[in-house]
């Protein structure tokens, strides 16, 4: 399957202003969302995921937009299944809840638990055909957000992705987890899928499904950014074009990645040229 | 021997011992600047070391600063009671416009646990706010991160406003975080740029050297 791409770098190139929480364009910005995500699914995304990376309770506490939780979710929702209509899925998207776990840091499991949990009830109550847990670097994190759609939801197709980084001695999260960690752990802990979303580049991502691979026989969901970004003359560019995703998609199908789809920086265009290279262009 | 268990105690997180062992220290007249440089510091030298090499990673990062805390806390009242002197004051923060701090933060251990005074302005700092605390409180280095694209050229800003109010030859500024590049930091006229938390220190050290 194809998924879509970037959401909050289209975003801020449409006119979110820095420091702004994506999750509020979905207010503020609406016609823009649907714009992004129609021409997502115009491009052949299979599934479409809510503008909701950053709307869990915890993180939007840092933004002072906890109250909104439920009209950030609901309204995210409605617009991914409206546009989406029965062309592609509408997956619930949560990211990390932004607080550090103790004893390194000062939250509560139970807190970060309660977190998700309430984020994905407004999000399995909208209608979600299936969870997105993205961008995790603390296993212990990741772990609690998949257990908190199990317990309460275990029809729920859930995929928990995390972000590693290239080391001399392989791939880790900024935490410190392993591919073969991760993979062993989110597998245990109930997901149905495993994978990783932003951070690298799709070469480093070929590299990292094949290490998924040689460590469960899970679905893998794998969603690289169009290359790091640079800055050039005030703007940003992301140097990975539509093409050169696209060619290396192939190699991505070969390891039996199930869903690929784009993080920071992918476009629409590149969404189209994976979506030919999977379909046998 | 003490100051090596006090090392090892930072190294492995062990907060509880680090206050123990500081606090039997004080009590037998170990001077503190001693147990600050030669405990606390060396253990967390041999912790950004380690890091560096990706030997170990955030969480034990932030154990070992926690357990140094511990220690700093006990001995911050009498450093200031003998006068001692950090090695410098630094203000960091990260950029008007950003919320991401993780990278900020490990930065400011960093610095800390070699012996600065580090004042951190949080998240979302304006140019003028990064300004006007380093002049009240002398600080001789501002360093910014950012995290996002959009918010990097904010750094341009609080350079030229350095520059504007004739503070460039008494504070040096120092940028960084994941999109920020050599390049960058040369093009907006910053002094240094610090690939990590660990090369930060190493480069904040060097501008130290600087009139």
């Amino acid at each position: 399957m194809v998924g879509d791409g970037a959401m909050g770098t289209l975003l801020f190139e449409r006119g979110l202003k820095p420091g702004e929480a994506p999750e509020a364009a979905t207010l503020s910005h609406r016609y823009v969302l649907v714009e992004i995500t129609a021409a997502y699914v115009a491009a052949g995304a299979d599934l479409v995921e809510t503008n909701t990376f950053g709307a869990s309770p915890l993180k939007l506490a840092l933004s002072g937009l906890e109250e909104r939780l439920v009209t950030l979710n609901v309204e995210a929702v409605r617009i991914a299944r409206e546009v989406a209509g029965s062309r592609a899925y509408v997956i619930g998207s949560c990211g990390p809840s932004g607080r550090l776990l103790e004893p390194y840091g000062d939250t509560e499991a139970v807190a970060v638990y309660d977190s998700f949990q309430a984020q994905v009830a407004v999000l399995a109550d909208e209608g979600v055909d299936g969870i997105f847990v993205e961008t995790m670097t603390d296993l212990g994190e990741a772990k609690l957000a998949v257990t908190a759609v199990k317990d309460t939801w275990p029809e729920m197709p859930v995929a928990a992705l995390m972000t590693f980084d290239p080391t001399p001695r392989g791939f880790f999260t900024i935490m410190g987890v392993s591919v073969e960690a991760a993979a062993e752990a989110l597998a245990d802990a109930g997901a149905d899928a495993v994978g990783s979303n932003c951070g690298n580049g799709i070469e480093h991502m070929i590299e990292i499904a094949a290490e998924f691979r040689r460590h469960t026989d899970l679905p893998l969901v794998i969603q690289p950014n169009a290359g790091l970004p640079r800055t050039t003359n005030g703007k940003i560019v992301y140097d990975e074009t539509p093409e050169f995703m696209a060619e290396r998609a192939r190699e991505l199908v070969r390891h039996d990645v199930s869903v690929i789809g784009g993080c920071c920086g992918t476009t629409p265009e590149h969404i189209a040229a994976v979506r030919k290279v999977v379909d046998g262009g | 021997m003490s100051l090596i268990e006090i090392s090892n105690a930072v190294m492995t997180g062990d907060h509880a011992r680090v206050g123990e062992l500081t606090r039997r220290l004080i009590a037998d007249g170990t001077d503190p600047k001693t147990i600050l440089d030669d405990g606390l510091i060396a253990g967390m030298n041999v912790i950004g070391e380690r890091f560096r090499v990706h030997e170990i990673f955030l969480p034990e990062v932030l154990l070992a600063a926690k357990a140094m805390y511990a220690g700093m806390d006990l001995l911050k009242p009498l450093l200031i009671r003998d006068g001692i002197p950090s090695i410098g004051k630094v203000v960091i923060g990260s950029v008007r416009g950003d919320l991401h701090d993780i990278g900020k933060n490990l930065v400011g251990i960093m610095l800390k646990g070699a012996g600065f005074d580090v004042i951190d302005l949080g998240h979302d700092v304006s140019p003028e706010r990064f300004v006007r605390t380093a002049q009240t409180e002398n600080a001789v280095v501002i360093g910014m991160s950012a995290l996002l694209t959009t918010t990097m050229p904010v750094m341009r800003e609080v350079v030229d406003l350095v520059r504007a109010e004739g503070l460039d030859e008494r504070i040096s500024t120092i940028v960084g975080g994941a999109p920020v590049t050599e390049a960058f930091a040369k093009d907006i006229g910053a002094d240094a740029y610090g690939f990590d938390a660990a090369k930060a220190v190493v480069v904040v050290k060097d501008l130290m050297g600087r009139p």
